[in-house]
């Protein structure tokens, strides 16, 4: 059993880096829901920052990462100018066309909105440290940013894959 | 019952987070004028083909992230020491976004296309 090229990049970027990105999610946004000062004592305070800082920093790598590998790595195989790349098979069929000319003109899009949220919802982590405890508007703009930017990348995900199954790279 | 107020004055000044907010909001705004106007325009189109094995969606996405990483730094140096109200940012960052979001939605951009 072997993976070419292609498989192995479209595997980085599907399936390895969005599976990093929704363990970092969860992580972070149960770390984030229970940042209350009634959940958590001193100790547990310095425990959490530390654990909330490295988990949002690496969510927001991740979602960088992750659309730099789609777009400069996996893109172009999928829409090269030959007949045989998946744009031209999905453009070849009337039934199959929208699988382009929506899903991927809107997933190719939108996916680079995701990583700008994951960072501001990562400084946000890194910029008030232990603050978040007392200000709890900043705590949920956090979650907010954290669930916009998990939500826009799950639809770029869930798009990708039904791409994919339709004609993969 | 929470021991601390929501916020206080004591508060850590928000003008950094709001300035990454709004470059946020600013470069998804962007994505979507851009993607809009070069699917209405075939030579903007091919402006943004920087790259040419990615297409136009590398100018696209190259000005959208220079956008928000250099709109960010601008905004802070004004913002940084600043207590902007959080309703006014919030929904400013809101409407850019959703605009955004337009701009970038299949349905709509196409409108736009050359018959």
């Amino acid at each position: 059993m072997e993976l070419s090229t292609r498989e192995f990049w479209a595997l980085i970027h599907g399936l390895i880096l969005g599976g990093v990105f929704l363990v970092a999610f969860a992580g972070a946004l149960a770390g984030l829901w229970s940042m209350r000062p009634e959940l958590v004592t001193e100790q547990g305070i310095r425990e959490r920052i530390r654990r909330l800082s490295i988990g949002m920093t690496t969510m927001a790598a991740v979602a960088w990462l992750t659309v730099v590998t789609g777009t400069w790595i996996v893109y172009p195989w999928y829409r090269e100018d030959v007949s045989s790349s998946a744009r031209s098979r999905l453009l070849a069929d009337p039934d199959t066309a929208d699988w382009h000319e929506f899903a991927m003109e809107w997933k190719e899009h939108i996916a680079w909105i995701a990583p700008t949220l994951a960072t501001v919802a990562a400084f946000i982590v890194l910029y008030y440290q232990r603050d978040l405890l007392r200000n709890q508007t900043a705590r949920r703009l956090a979650i907010a940013l954290l669930v916009a930017s998990f939500t826009i990348a799950a639809i770029a995900g869930i798009l990708g894959a039904l791409i994919t199954k339709n004609e993969s790279v | 019952m929470e021991a601390h107020p929501i916020e206080s004055p004591a508060d850590k000044p928000n003008g950094p987070v709001a300035a990454g907010l709004l470059a946020a909001g600013i470069s998804a705004l962007v994505l979507g004028i851009l993607t809009t106007v070069g699917e209405a325009s075939e030579g903007f189109k091919e402006w943004l083909q920087w790259n040419d094995r990615v297409g136009p969606l590398s100018g696209k996405v190259l000005i959208e992230t220079a956008v928000f990483v250099v709109g960010w730094g601008a905004l802070l140096l004004p913002l940084r020491e600043k207590h902007l109200p959080w309703q006014t940012t919030l929904i400013a960052t809101g409407v850019l976004l959703a605009l955004g979001f337009l701009g970038t939605f299949p349905t709509f951009f196409q409108a736009f296309a050359p018959e």
